[in-house]
């Protein structure tokens, strides 16, 4: 029993998720962490937050996670709040190491209570989506780090939320297996049709996965420039060669400077 | 790249061996063996030393006892001392458990509030600074009972490096991990349960290793206060008796037994703490390179 992907609209059609409406969060009555932050999400859509270090990328997702409140402006989910409908990804894999791998992919339907063997088989399914089936009684320190954040992955795709949230997830890896793992993301959306907003440092990352970029500056931390890069999706090797590819990458790197220029 | 595949294009093992990883090697296999045999070593040079000097100057057993009476009196006083062994074992053990029992309750209900720990953790700490044996006459004077008293004694000892560590590892719950479980609306019962106990099982398992030794020293000490005895006494009850009658190698003979004690407690906890994180902790894990 695979994992029965979540049907996708057209585009235009597809339901809305959520919407920040000019989201502001302000640190101890004075580091502005984020200002007038607006963003819509739609059904399948993958977003990518790029900009420079302290501009609020990690902020955004953790008002939208609900770990902090906003101190100003509103997050308004589609038909309520998320209520842990949610999978999350950090730049660590972030794993329980007393767990196995397929324990630690259990976590989110154990704290719905549900046991496991009656999701085991969607467990299963799930590791082998991230190949890595063969290691589900394997515990997180005999994993590579890509092998990790590949669980890390799973367990935060398990349950099919509503929306994952990704904090610069192969930041830590490298450029090899971070490539790879660009590939693998991408045909897990295909597969599961996941909606996705993934923080990043890269350019040629941001612009590979996502559908749109949004670029931050810091000092205040804001959206300065929102890109929408058209290519169709799966995308693959042909893509990263392609200059529909490095014309995006171009304009991505310009607003990126702009970002770090302003912030200077 | 999965795990085979890279032991599939790696070298085979003799071509890798070079003189630096034999000689590692052979190092290795030497400190496995001298591990064992040197504290042996010391052991017999140190027996035969002390019974030599007891032989040479001739000094009577009611001063200092040979090794070999020490020995025989450990046989021929058997029935008296392995009662008294089992007299401090049991006070030893229950103090423990109820340090066990206390320490992880009391660090439990201090992460679940703060305000608990704010108004009790103080408390605790003048506790464990203050020395018990000068507490102990005083709970003597309070407690009737004996056996009630001794086993306060030496759970004031025992309790709180439980408490403290497992206070510890409670709160060195990785935070991303607790992020997540509040993103996924865990009770707080869940994060306890599946994050903050294992979290802190290595932690634990430190302070219960040391809680072991300390149970042993409270629960000795306290019999030193608690003085008279008669049937139901403890080694460190027949220690003193044995004293006051001169009877020096009886001393040596529960003194043996004490330090056994202790020892045997040390291991079977460091054993037990292999066992429990043998599989996932980096304390347990032998290092690969
Ligand atoms: N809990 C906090 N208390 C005070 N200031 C904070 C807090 N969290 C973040 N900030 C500040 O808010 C700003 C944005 O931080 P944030 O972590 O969102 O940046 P980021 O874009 O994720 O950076 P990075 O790329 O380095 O992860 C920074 O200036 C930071 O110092
Ligand atoms: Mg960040």
């Amino acid at each position: 029993m695979t994992p029965a992907p979540r049907p996708l609209l057209p585009l235009g059609k597809r339901a809305r998720v959520l919407e920040m409406q000019g989201v502001d969060k302000t640190f101890n009555g004075a580091v502005m962490a984020l200002r007038k932050m607006s963003l819509t999400v739609n059904e399948g859509d993958f977003i990518s937050l790029l900009g420079p270090s302290g501009c609020g990328k990690s902020t955004a997702l953790r008002l939208i996670s609900g770990l902090m409140p906003p101190t100003a402006g509103r997050i308004v989910w589609e038909g309520g709040e998320h209520a842990g409908d949610l999978g999350m990804v950090f730049q660590e894999p972030t794993l329980m190491p007393w767990a196995t791998v397929a324990q630690n992919v259990w976590l989110p339907f154990r704290l719905r209570g549900t046991a496991f063997k009656v999701v085991e088989g969607q467990i299963m399914d799930m590791l082998a989506l991230v190949g890595l089936e063969r290691f589900a009684g394997a515990y997180p320190r005999e994993l590579s780090g890509g092998m990790k954040m590949r669980v890390s992955i799973a367990r935060a795709m398990v349950t099919q939320p509503r929306l994952i949230l990704m904090d610069e997830p192969f930041a830590a890896l490298d450029e090899i297996t971070r490539q790879k793992l660009n590939n693998d993301l991408l045909a897990l959306k295909a597969r599961i049709g996941c909606t996705v907003i993934f923080v990043t440092h890269s350019v040629f990352e941001s612009v590979f996965l996502s559908d749109r970029v949004l670029v931050m500056a810091a000092r205040p931390g804001r959206v300065i420039r929102e890109l929408t890069i058209d290519a169709p999706y799966p995308r693959d090797m042909v893509f990263r060669t392609s200059p529909a590819y490095a014309a995006a990458c171009r304009e991505a790197s310009d607003a990126l400077v702009e970002a770090m220029g302003e912030a200077a | 790249m999965s795990m085979t595949d890279r032991l599939a294009t790696a070298p085979a093992p003799e071509a890798v061996f070079d003189a630096e990883e034999a000689r590692r090697a052979r190092m290795a296999r030497i400190e496995r063996v001298a591990k064992w045999v040197l504290p042996v070593l010391v052991l017999a040079v140190g027996l035969w030393l002390w019974d030599r000097v007891v032989v040479w100057n001739e000094i009577p057993k009611y001063i200092l006892p040979g090794p070999g009476l020490v020995l025989e009196t450990l046989i021929k006083d058997w029935p008296i001392l392995f009662d008294a062994l089992l007299v401090t074992l049991q006070i030893t053990l229950m103090a423990l458990a109820v340090a066990v029992i206390g320490g992880v309750g009391l660090a439990v209900l201090f992460t679940q509030s703060r305000w608990a720990e704010m108004s009790f953790y103080p408390y605790a700490v003048i506790l464990q600074v203050t020395p018990v044996v000068s507490i102990a006459p005083l709970i003597f004077i309070y407690v009737d009972n004996r056996t009630v008293g001794l086993l306060l004694c030496a759970w004031l000892v025992a309790f709180f490096p439980i408490l403290s560590n497992t206070t510890l590892g409670l709160k060195s719950a990785d935070h991303n991990l607790t992020d997540l479980m509040k993103i996924y609306r865990a009770s707080r019962w869940q994060r306890l349960r599946y994050l903050q106990l294992p979290s802190a099982l290595p932690f634990f398992l430190g302070g219960l290793r040391i809680a072991g030794g300390l149970s042993l020293i409270g629960a000795v000490v306290a019999e030193y206060v608690a003085g008279t005895g008669g049937i139901g006494s403890g080694l460190a009850f027949r220690i003193l008796e044995a004293g006051y009658r001169l009877n020096i190698p009886r001393m040596f003979a529960a003194l043996l037994l004490i330090a056994l004690t202790g020892v045997v407690i040390f291991a079977g906890l460091s054993f037990l703490s292999h066992l429990a994180l043998r599989k996932w902790h980096e304390s347990a894990l032998k290092r690969e390179t």
